[in-house]
């Protein structure tokens, strides 16, 4: 029951979002109704509940509504059951036209997010994977910034290529499995030939390789995260994102696993020069926002490269990078937002010296920035040093490689506090007023998240223990 | 049974109420009340109740799917006529033979999903082309309406007459008219002098029947066709008349592909008329500055995803066109049912459709979003099972990959009127106020599409159970 919870509270509370008329009303409802689903999502990490969900769904094709919790679906439920009221509460201020639309989309968005770490039936999997794509589309291009329609249009094409080239594959497996089943278990059962392999393994690694996005398939990225409402950029970078890397985990390699120790080399070498090359185009940035999305491809790249080198310290670390990646991206999404609404800009060359109106924020976007480095006692230390780890263990040079991405990583995020926050008082930051409210309140709760989980960071590596599909 | 007597005198009726009432409306609501009893009548005889029971000295078969199918298209017409009935009352002064006029489509297609032999098949199609002709030129004073009328006319004949070549070269080779495959395998096995006359009949066949369902390369006439005839019959046409020839293309070469020629030509052939027909279809709608048009290129494109259920005839076929049928239909006909509400049929005349009608730009969404085949809407499902049936039994991987890159084309003209009505700035203006009722009907439309989009068991429950 509790996994169905997870999907229904977003949907009810989605469509009633729609009748509702007063904008504050849709912005209370939203933060409420995702408030819950953050309980909801708190009950079900206990060990001792029931976590699987099947009903009957659709009996002609034998594909069932069939939904189940393991400690790696825990870690991304967690993910987006924190990022939602996070977003909803840190944008309080943002005032959007037709606010009701806007909330209620968002929180379908959180329905389909959820509904994709949750299927245990790859039908039904591949129903919440478009379900997250499409409020999303809208999201963007009603509210999103200048060339937003291009953009997401661009976004949506790219996945929806991706998407229908997966329902091949799934299509192709479900032909293969003796019962006609899209049940996981039956999936994994298939024994299927290298040259089977060979084929579908393309057809879904592309669709997730999209999503991720891994180089060369990034290029939607980076302009839909600066076009997208800031909302809506954190959903995508902090959660969206991972739905790629949890695919991944969840369905690529175990089906195919002779596919992917074939194609291993070329996605790992694809991995690393995304990562260094969007680290080298971060370092030429002047905008925040994109900024943090090329750092965003880097972090992603490290994943996938990790993932590919089938090692399991490797996997853990990748497991626990997941979530803390989403909560230090949402942070500097955070500090972003705020700098543009009050100062009206996002370019370094026209801020500097904000730490002296603003210090609070500048102590918690240096904490930040700590992460995004993954400096020590921060979450994304523990991560980070799992999955280097991993990749050592596969191939000490491309783990070299890799690793320079590391140095290149501190250069742009260093170099961005150092413009923002110190030296010469820009004229833009001239008025500048300290941080808030709700604002504050959500980073300093970020900012606690990251420490504690940097010093302590137990419960998550035996969260990442629990997997069992 | 019941459907095609019924059909034929809901068609004199209705062309009798033109007489006896004067006021248009009520002639709507004449067509209405004889299309339930229509339905009814089919539904009769769908749960085995014969009220009517003539024999055709096996020319005619009933089976599950046929009636199936039938109800599904008059359902279909039940709120084509409920949406559009208002406009079809607009295009000229003769409404009440309008009215007739479809009925007498709906004889044709009620005899396309029950004839049992060539000679069947030949008058079915006749009875339902011919009233589309006099529908195409109905608005007598424009152009173009003429034009289209006269056109469709000649090349429609043209291909009845190779039809009719076909018919009579399988009738020489086989001597009978009927459809039982063995008959045409002896022939082309059997008798080495009549060997040829069967395949070419087949052909001849095969080409007038991808005219009538606008595969390309036989395709030409269509745009030019769509874009001449009034709105609202144009959505008729490419609905249910559509969805009936292929339903008779698929019911005449079931059976036969197994027994044409060697094997591998004949899906090698299909296998280029589909690709050319999502190609042209595709790439030319792409560029369509009217939506009617483009429509209408459209049409062409969905006509190749349907060519998959000729393609690979397995179990997943019947289903595959039952509901593609549905979702297309429904679709089309609640896009077309706003389109000719609209002033300006341009894409810029969508312009901030969503400010000044939210209910017609919300429900238009739902019926493109059906039409590009997105999760959730009925049309996901109706691509779903024709990409399963092409996959199955190791069809061709290749084709579906080819289907469904065009698929991701058909979203970028689909995504364009919903980019205008939603994203772009603009006062889009409709020709007559839009009444409750009328919103009314497009959301149910669009709820059932929604309902078969997440469970399309809903449809096939009813044929199955």
């Amino acid at each position: 029951m509790i996994p169905l919870l997870l999907i229904l509270i977003p949907v009810v509370s989605a469509i009633l979002t729609f009748f509702l008329k007063n904008g504050n009303a849709a912005k209370n409802w939203a933060l409420i109704a995702s408030t819950a689903t953050l309980i909801v999502g708190l009950y079900a990490l206990c060990p001792a509940c029931k976590l699987e969900f099947d009903a009957a769904w659709l009996p002609l094709l034998g594909s069932r509504f069939s939904l189940s919790l393991d400690g790696l679906s825990k870690m991304l439920i967690l993910l987006t059951a924190i990022s939602f009221p996070v977003v909803f509460a840190s944008t309080y201020n943002n005032d959007y036209k037709q606010s009701n639309a806007f909330y209620g989309l968002m929180l379908l968005t959180q329905a389909g997010l959820m509904g994709v770490f949750l299927a245990s039936d790859c039908l039904l999997f591949y129903f919440f994977w478009e379900l997250a794509l499409i409020p999303v589309y809208f999201l963007c291009s009603i509210w999103g910034g200048e060339k937003r329609i291009a953009v997401t249009f661009k976004f949506f094409v790219y996945t929806f290529v991706g998407s229908l080239l997966m329902l091949i594959g799934i299509l192709y497996l479900y032909f293969l499995t003796p019962d006609h089943s899209f049940a996981i278990k039956s999936f994994y059962a298939l024994k299927l030939s290298a040259s089977q392999q060979n084929v579908a393994f393309w057809l879904f690694f592309i669709a997730f390789a999209i999503k991720m996005p891994i180089f060369p398939l990034h290029t939607w990225q980076p302009d839909a995260y600066e076009q997208s409402p800031t909302a809506v950029t954190m959903i995508l970078s902090g959660v969206m994102v991972k739905m790629g890397i949890y695919a991944v985990i969840r369905w690529l390699i175990p089906i195919f696993p002779l596919a992917t120790v074939k194609y291993a080399d070329i996605i790992i070498i694809a991995s690393v020069i995304g990562m260094i090359y969007a680290s080298l185009i971060a370092i030429r940035q002047d905008d925040v926002k994109r900024l943090v999305a090329y750092s965003s491809i880097a972090h992603i790249g490290l994943m996938s490269a990790v993932l590919f080198s089938l090692k399991t310290i490797g996997w853990n670390g990748v497991m626990i990078q997941m979530f803390n990646h989403g909560i230090n991206v949402i942070g500097l999404w955070i500090v972003a937002d705020a700098i543009e609404q009050k100062l009206g800009t996002r370019k370094f060359s026209e801020l500097g010296g904000l730490a002296q109106k603003a210090p609070v924020l500048a102590i918690l976007l240096v904490v930040l920035a700590f992460a995004n480095v993954a400096l020590p006692l921060t979450n994304a230390f523990v991560g980070e040093f799992l999955m280097f780890n991993g990749l050592f263990q596969y191939n000490f040079w491309i783990a070299g490689v890799a690793g320079i991405s590391i140095i290149l990583g501190a250069v742009y995020t260093l170099n961005m506090v150092q413009k923002i926050f110190y030296g010469q008082l820009a004229p833009a930051t001239q008025n500048a007023l300290e941080i808030k409210g709700n604002v504050q309140f959500v980073l300093i709760i970020l900012v606690l998240v990251i420490i504690g989980f940097g010093v302590y960071p137990q419960p998550m590596i035996d969260l990442t223990k629990h997997i069992h599909p | 049974m019941n459907a095609i007597i019924l059909s034929a005198l809901c068609g004199v009726v209705m062309m009798f109420s033109g007489i006896l009432l004067k006021n248009k409306s009520a002639i709507k609501y004449v067509a209405i009340a004889a299309l339930l009893v229509l339905i009814i009548g089919n539904l009769f005889q769908f749960y085995g109740v014969y009220t009517v029971d003539i024999d055709s000295k096996g020319l005619l078969s009933f089976d599950r799917t046929g009636l199936f199918f039938n109800t599904i298209i008059f359902v279909a017409t039940l709120a084509y006529f409920i949406l559009s009935g208002s406009d079809i009352e607009r295009v000229g002064p003769d409404v009440a033979e309008y009215f007739a006029l479809i009925f007498f489509v709906l004889c044709g297609v009620t005899i396309l999903t029950s004839f049992n032999g060539l000679l069947m098949f030949f008058i079915g199609i006749e009875i339902l082309s011919i009233p589309l002709y006099i529908l195409t030129g109905s608005d007598k004073k424009n152009l173009k309406s003429n034009e289209a009328s006269l056109k469709y006319f000649l090349m429609g004949s043209f291909s009845t007459g190779i039809l009719l070549m076909g018919i009579t070269l399988i009738y020489g080779a086989t001597g009978s008219f009927g459809l039982q495959s063995t008959t045409v395998k002896s022939a082309v096995t059997g008798f080495s002098s009549a060997g040829i006359l069967a395949p070419v009949g087949l052909v001849l066949l095969f080409i007038s029947m991808c005219f009538k369902v606008s595969a390309a390369p036989f395709h030409f006439w269509a745009p030019d066709v769509y874009d001449g005839a009034p709105s609202v019959f144009t959505s008729f046409m490419a609905t249910i008349v559509k969805a009936a020839g292929f339903f008779a293309f698929i019911k005449l070469f079931a059976a036969k592909s197994a027994d044409f020629g060697p094997g591998p030509a004949w899906t090698l052939i299909l296998y280029v008329i589909i690709v050319i027909t999502l190609l042209i279809g595709n790439i030319t709608a792409v560029f369509q500055q009217s939506v009617k048009r483009m429509l209408a290129y459209s049409s062409i494109a969905q006509a190749g995803f349907m060519l998959f259920a000729l393609y690979s005839s397995n179990e997943f076929t019947k289903d595959g066109i039952l509901l593609y049928t549905a979702a297309y239909s429904f679709a089309t006909i609640g896009i077309f049912s706003i389109l000719t509400k609209m002033e300006d049929y341009s894409l810029d005349g969508f312009n901030g459709l969503s400010k000044s009608q939210p209910v017609l730009a919300f429900t238009n969404t739902v019926f493109f979003l059906s039409l590009s085949g997105i999760p959730l809407t009925a049309g996901f499902f109706a691509k779903y099972y024709m990409l399963a049936s092409a996959i199955k039994g190791g069809g061709s991987l290749s084709l579906v990959i080819i289907a469904v890159l065009f698929a991701a084309v058909s979203v970028y003209y689909y995504f364009k009127v919903i980019q205008a009505m939603y994203f772009k700035e603009g006062v889009a203006a409709t020709n007559t106020p839009i009444t409750g009722n009328f919103k009314v009907a497009l959301i149910v439309l669009a709820a059932v599409i929604i309902i078969l989009g997440i469970y399309p068991t809903a449809l096939l429950g009813f044929y199955y159970f």
